[in-house]
């Protein structure tokens, strides 16, 4: 306080001059100030890190660091390799995994066909990243928190998500949990803690961080997860989301599907540095790298990660995958790279033949098995499909509710407009598509 | 003792500086209310002169004492913020409930949504109206439409966005801001702008405490200005309301912030150089705003003026224009008038003439009174 007060007393009454503060530090020898800058950048600057100096002038060279290496547990032919890296799932657990992942198959297949033939507006399949899903979700506890982008099928299915919750949101009718609000895709459920998903991209990733330090406040041993993809790790909101978590000691688990593309864009034009999770580490972020096709690494990875981020350190996992599927149904990915490199990922790099060889090997299931479960999953996904179909969407005054807790008068007037105008024009809308009565 | 002497020789330096000089002159004069009479009926009791920094610390103190869930976070809160608004807090509610966050905005606001959507009470700060264009995206497309998109499954309805805002004689381009406007246009938000220290807590207090996201504009230059007798207990001032601060026959004028007290000033001139009555609303809430106190004013006068120091074109007085214009056409005498920014950045030096001045208002009035 004293030493501002002849800040600017020198500065605006010329009473002291300036230089005579300074010059008090004038006994300083070189190596008291080595220490005292040393330990301030140690442990002010740098958090404990210890702080060196060279005389040497060279710059760090990222393509000389080793890159991060990329965990396994199997490989390519479901074969353990380190048998101390075994999770050893149960049978029941194993099987689970591998029958929601033969269905997010199967509604993936049917629900992209039926957009082809115009019956849902928009789709998105999970293709080459199921492993990704189960592998998460199956260590996770069923409270903690799920916030994802959009290719994460396979985690819903997993809490409990249902074929017919699927098929309502598509479609948008009565039976959506989202009331027909979103485009396709975009689910969400509460009961199964899954924030509802949003369209733009990486903006759930500060949020989730959020969340994660409520959790904290409340002390109530949850944890958040957050899935994004390699594009998305590219927005400002990563970058914010990042490091919000790592200096304010967040209990979160950021899982990165890099699945080599952002729609047509390939990693090469994403970033420059040891892909996503090169970045983990600047950040004070524990990181890990994973095989996503491993569904046994990922649930190691992931169970890992929850034990270290309950105490609330966050973590990083960057998933290695390959986005078998177009990007959405409005891509044709044939226009950016080659059929061979996506049939070798869809065939002996697939994630399903790599986790079925390994049930196999434990003798947990057959081929026969194989073609009944697939006929039998078509089979419900078909029946639902066909059914949700039918079923009519909300009255269109629905479109009014939920914009704000309660409604407002300018919105109750532009409601009360609509019902009017439907009154006299309503047979020039696809009234007969929609409920006939508003339910609130 | 000789350092005593110059720091009180400073002191006194510094005030001639600051009362000589013209830049620092404020462009307004204070015109300090009296608590709401609902509020005086509610017998909240003790009164305490605080300015409009004290009166905001005072609400968020109340909101922290009242809910264990509510954090305050932002740049440079920890340590009392920039302006003051949050000294104290951290001391008595703890640094894990009062938090500095990384010096970066649309990860303030992002945070703060999901602290809200994990069912946590979020006081954000924004340390300057002007910054919070790197939030806008998680404002507009995330927190205004999370209730919505979710089937009403999720919501941040327990976020509050705190920005400090307006002209403050010498801010240039980016300290000098009025953001309502851009906002305004996103259903699912609620904007508030108050004109005092009184206004200000009670609005603060709804805004915490709605179940809506809220962005709360505290208009910077009166952190300090102003000064009035704040009642010390919990109350709340609603939401979407406006209130007419001075009664009028003749012209309707409708304004928020500081542009209150310009309008204040104006209605005076008015009444006493041109003989005509001026009644002044402010309207507190931006959005939802409360278009039939207007309406109803103007159907009496049958004149009005709309005010803001954001620029004029689409600034939030095109919305109140048209919906005017549209509720009360056959009771209009005169064309609505806009005293505005005018549309260029918000410049340095050039800012007593940027202003939409109470001679700009006076001479608006005059016209309108004849025309």
């Amino acid at each position: 306080m004293l030493s501002l007060n002849v800040r600017q007393l020198s500065r605006i009454c010329s009473v002291i001059p300036w230089h005579a503060a300074a010059s008090s530090q004038a006994h300083y020898v070189t190596s008291e100030n080595d220490d005292f800058r040393l330990r301030q950048f140690t442990e002010k600057y740098l958090h404990g890190r210890k702080a060196v100096f060279t005389e040497k002038l060279e710059f760090s060279c990222p393509n000389e660091l080793p890159t991060i290496p990329i965990y396994r547990v199997t490989d390519t032919k479901g074969r353990i390799m380190d048998s101390t890296q075994d999770p050893h799932l149960d049978k029941e657990t194993s099987l689970r995994m591998y029958h929601l992942m033969v269905l997010m198959n199967n509604t993936d297949k049917i629900l992209y066909d039926s957009q082809r033939q115009g019956r849902i507006s928009f789709y998105m399949t999970n293709f080459g990243e199921e492993a990704c899903h189960l592998g998460c979700a199956a260590s996770l506890k069923e409270d903690d928190l799920i916030y994802a982008q959009y290719r994460e099928l396979g985690v819903l299915l997993w809490r409990g998500f249902t074929i017919e919750d699927i098929v309502s949101q598509c479609y948008g009718n009565s039976n959506d949990l989202g009331k027909g609000k979103q485009m396709p895709v975009h689910y969400g459920s509460a009961d199964l803690n899954f924030v509802t998903i949003s369209s733009p991209l990486a903006t759930q990733v500060p949020q989730a961080v959020g969340s994660a330090y409520a959790f904290k406040r409340a002390n109530n041993g949850r944890v958040v997860i957050c899935f994004l993809g390699d594009g998305s790790a590219s927005e400002g909101d990563t970058h914010a989301a990042f490091n919000a978590s790592s200096t304010l000691k967040c209990p979160i688990i950021f899982f990165v599907r890099n699945n080599g593309y952002a729609i047509s864009t390939p990693t090469s034009e994403q970033y420059g540095g040891d892909g996503v999770a090169g970045r983990g580490l600047a950040y004070g972020i524990r990181t890990v790298r994973v095989d996503g096709n491993d569904v046994l690494a990922c649930y190691n990875a992931v169970k890992e990660a929850r034990k270290i981020a309950s105490e609330n350190k966050p973590c990083l996992i960057e998933a290695m995958t390959y986005r078998v599927s177009h990007h959405s149904t409005s891509d044709d990915s044939t226009a950016y790279r080659s059929s061979e490199e996506v049939e070798t990922w869809n065939t002996v790099e697939n994630p399903l033949t790599r986790f079925r060889e390994y049930l196999k090997q434990n003798g947990w299931w057959n081929e026969a098995e194989e073609v009944t479960l697939a006929k039998e999953y078509r089979k419900r996904v078909m029946k639902t499909f066909l059914a949700g179909e039918k079923v009519k969407m909300l009255h269109p005054l629905e479109l009014f509710n939920d914009v704000y807790k309660e409604m407002p008068m300018h919105i109750r007037s532009q409601k009360e407009q609509l019902s009017q105008h439907l009154k006299e024009y309503g047979h020039n809308y696809p009234l007969d598509r929609y409920e006939k009565t508003p339910r609130n | 003792m000789a350092l005593r002497q110059s720091l009180l020789v400073c002191t006194e330096l510094q005030k001639a500086v600051f009362q000589n000089c013209a830049r620092f002159l404020s462009h307004f004069k204070y015109y300090p209310s009296k608590s709401d009479p609902a509020l005086v009926n509610a017998n909240l009791g003790e009164v305490r002169n605080m300015n409009l920094c004290q009166a905001v610390n005072n609400a968020m103190d109340i909101a922290m004492d009242k809910d264990s869930t509510a954090c305050i976070l932002g740049e440079d809160v920890a340590f009392g913020g920039v302006f003051r608004c949050t000294v104290g807090l951290l001391d008595k509610y703890g640094k894990d409930r009062v938090f500095n966050t990384p010096l970066c905005e649309q990860g303030i606001a992002g945070f703060s949504i999901g602290l809200a959507t994990a069912g946590a009470t979020a006081i954000a700060e924004i340390q300057f109206g002007d910054y919070i264009f790197p939030a806008f995206d998680q404002i507009v497309n995330e927190a205004a439409k999370y209730r919505y998109r979710s089937g009403n499954m999720f919501n941040c309805g327990k976020l509050t966005i705190r920005a400090a805002s307006g002209a403050v004689g010498h801010g240039g381009l980016y300290h000098s801001q009025s953001p309502e406007g851009y906002f305004a246009h996103a259903s699912g938000l609620k904007i508030v702008y108050p004109r005092g220290p009184i206004q200000a807590k009670g609005l603060l207090l709804s805004c915490i405490r709605d179940d809506n996201p809220c962005i709360f504009l505290e208009p910077k230059i009166l952190y300090r200005l102003s000064a009035e007798e704040v009642p010390v207990a919990d109350y709340t001032v609603p939401l979407s309301k406006a209130e007419s601060v001075r009664k009028g026959k003749d012209l309707t004028m409708v304004g928020w912030g500081t542009q209150v007290h310009v309008l204040l000033e104006a209605a005076d001139l008015a009444q006493k150089e041109l003989g005509v009555e001026c009644e002044v609303i402010d309207l507190q809430t931006i959005l939802p705003w409360d278009a039939d106190t207007v309406a109803d004013s103007v159907c009496k006068t049958g004149r009005l003026i709309v005010s803001h120091e954001a620029p004029l074109t689409q600034g939030f007085g095109a919305e109140i224009v048209s919906t005017i214009q549209e509720r009360c056409f056959l009771n209009l005498e005169a064309p609505i008038t806009r005293i505005c920014g005018w549309d260029t950045p918000f410049p340095h030096v050039y800012e007593p003439f940027y202003l939409p001045t109470k001679w700009r208002i006076l001479e608006a009035i005059k016209k309108l009174s004849h025309f």
